[in-house]
């Protein structure tokens, strides 16, 4: 090959590899400024209603389209109920989940069941929410709502939580189908981190006699504890922001009401009810605000959650 | 009353009986909701849902064009949205040692994966909608590949991460510019885990009703312009199971069962084919 044409293609190398960097950088930066483009979209969305109701918007109840007087109140507190059921279900389910999969379950069944429950997060949130209307509510109202009243509701100090008729529909169905949707996001990150342990460390524990549940809960916990909140984090900010199955039950109501049993709204329910049919510019920007309160919320859990694993992360790069 | 070895036994059984019943937990949900979808949807599944549209309440029709729009902005919103994530994960993979913007992406990749979808529908509306004063089937599309392109930066950036180094130098000593090593080497090695995330990130947005309540809106005729409201089916499927009239529920029904089972079969496709690749090494 003559010396120059080898230059040459060398040249052209050198140029792809400029050109291709730069390309890759230029998605990459897309990407990164996708999130500020998010935000600063809502945020010029917002404006009519944050320069009408200011701070004022956040605590005040009212949602009235005819006088146009809004405040987030009730779906903020709606969303975060709900999410807060859902947690306390999805917490300790999710945790037996993922010390059945990395401990006790049998190696040829760890795959299967592990896909199971993956498959439970695949399933599109639309049909929790028509299965959580014409089946899981109607069941809930007859054998689960009256059991709850004449139990716990029973008590002076809850009886205001399990006030009003079972209808089946309302804040408490909705924390019970998202803990459902959100079990499998919590399970199997946590089934990840606990996976990270060191094999020598739990042997150790096993070596000097303890049992299954105490090397679990005296080593393998406090050895991911960032990397388990971090999980939960996740799954948070996962309830927070599902929209399809949580306006199938919820039931929609602007109003505050002590009771579990009662209707409410949550911040995405309330978009997905009412936004195509808002009219005025006020009643969309009011809306679009409630979004940008929702993506505020979960960008922090979100954050938090990433914080927290990146954390694990490191030591784990640490000890090896 | 127990001796501490009979007490710390007795711990453990029942902390483990109680794991057990959890994955049990699990387990049920899953094949009750799986139940209730064979239950309704199979009766519903027919000749007639993939040859006739959408019906006014009352009288029999299908979902074709409900599919027909599903799949279109299924595609276009890959087609967008998988590109800008491959080149994207390839330059945090590749380039993303040093500097500020691949950390930073990163991190914000991450958090826009989990973001709320509904949220992205706001932003198209605003950006794409609130411009054109039309909802449009290419706003829809839009939004579903701002869903799919964090889904495959996160897999293509791990998979070409698993591509070891030495490939890459052996490469780069033979004297082949960078951008060859990685189309030709890193890219061509992690091909099956690229291909898995974009699977997964198909499957993920074939479901997804929010983001398109406010973009494609609802289309109750055939109709192919993507410049006008498409029909889709997870937002037929919410409007109809919002109905109350029965023969829009069955439809309801027949069309969930539909979009479950593409949407499971392709999360178990990805997945078989992933660990096929991977059992190989």
């Amino acid at each position: 090959m003559p010396k120059s044409s080898y230059s040459g293609l060398q040249k052209r190398g050198v140029l792809l590899d400029l050109i291709f960097l730069n390309v890759t950088r230029l998605f990459a930066f897309v990407v990164f400024a996708l999130l500020a483009g998010i935000i600063i979209t809502l945020i010029i969305g917002s404006m009519p209603a944050i320069r009408e109701f200011g701070f004022g918007f956040l605590i005040s109840a009212e949602w009235n389209p005819v006088t146009e007087k809004f405040g987030a109140l009730v779906p903020i507190v709606g969303t975060l109920a709900t999410s807060f059921i859902a947690l306390l279900i999805a917490i300790p389910v999710s945790f037996g989940i993922a010390l059945f999969l990395t401990e006790l379950s049998p190696g040829w069944l760890r795959r299967p069941l592990g896909t199971a429950i993956e498959l439970l997060a695949g399933i599109p949130s639309i049909i929790y929410g028509m299965w959580g209307l014409f089946v899981f509510a109607p069941i809930f109202a007859e054998t689960v709502q009256p059991w709850l009243k004449n139990s716990l509701g029973a008590t002076t100090l809850l009886a205001p939580l399990f006030d009003g008729a079972p209808m089946g529909i309302g804040m408490l169905s909705a924390g019970i189908i998202l803990s459902i949707m959100v079990i499998p996001f919590i399970a199997s990150v946590m089934r990840d981190v606990f996976e990270v342990v060191p094999p020598m460390l739990k042997e150790s524990a096993y070596g000097v006699g303890a049992t299954t549940w105490e090397v679990v809960w005296n080593v393998v916990l406090p050895y991911t504890k960032a990397g388990v909140i971090g999980s939960i984090m996740l799954g948070l900010g996962r309830a927070l922001g599902e929209t399809m199955a949580v306006t199938f039950v919820i039931g929609n109501a602007h109003k505050l009401s002590t009771s579990l049993f009662m209707p409410g709204n949550s911040i995405a329910s309330a978009l997905a009810n009412e936004f195509t049919e808002a009219d005025g510019e006020l009643y969309t920007s009011s809306l679009i605000e409630l979004g940008l309160i929702l993506f505020f919320i979960t960008f922090v859990v979100l954050a938090l959650s990433k914080l927290l694993l990146l954390q694990l992360g490191k030591r784990e790069g640490k000890t090896t | 009353m127990f001796s501490l070895y009979a007490r710390r036994r007795l711990t453990n059984t029942l902390n483990l009986a109680a794991s057990y019943l959890t994955m049990a937990f699990g387990l049920f949900w899953l094949s009750w909701i799986l139940f209730t979808l064979l239950k309704y949807g199979l009766g519903g599944i027919n000749l007639a849902m993939f040859t006739q549209m959408t019906p006014p309440p009352g009288s029999d029709g299908g979902l074709l064009n409900a599919i027909v729009g599903s799949l279109m902005m299924a595609l276009a919103g890959t087609l967008i949205g998988t590109p800008v994530g491959i080149l994207a994960g390839i330059y945090l993979a590749e380039y993303g040692s040093r500097g500020w913007l691949a950390p930073a992406t990163r991190f914000i990749n991450d958090i826009l994966l989990s973001a709320p979808s509904i949220v992205i529908g706001l932003f198209v509306y605003e950006v794409v909608v609130a411009s054109t004063k039309h909802f449009s089937g290419w706003a829809g599309a839009l939004a579903l590949s701002l869903i799919v392109i964090p889904v495959v930066v996160r897999t293509t950036e791990n998979m070409l991460r698993l591509v070891p180094d030495t490939m890459r130098e052996a490469a780069a000593a033979l004297g082949a510019p960078q951008t060859k090593v990685i189309m030709q080497v890193t890219l061509r090695a992690s091909k099956a885990g690229v291909i898995t995330g974009i699977l997964l990130a198909i499957a993920r947005i074939s479901g997804e009703t929010a983001p398109l309540l406010f973009t494609a809106l609802n289309n109750q005729f055939w109709s192919l312009d993507m410049n006008q409201p498409l029909a889709n089916l997870p937002v037929v499927i919410f409007q109809f199971a919002m109905s109350p009239y029965d023969d829009w529920h069955n439809l309801a029904w027949a069309g969930a069962l539909l979009i479950t089972a593409s949407v499971l079969g392709l999360n178990i496709l990805a997945r078989t084919m992933f660990h096929q690749k991977n059992s190989q090494f």
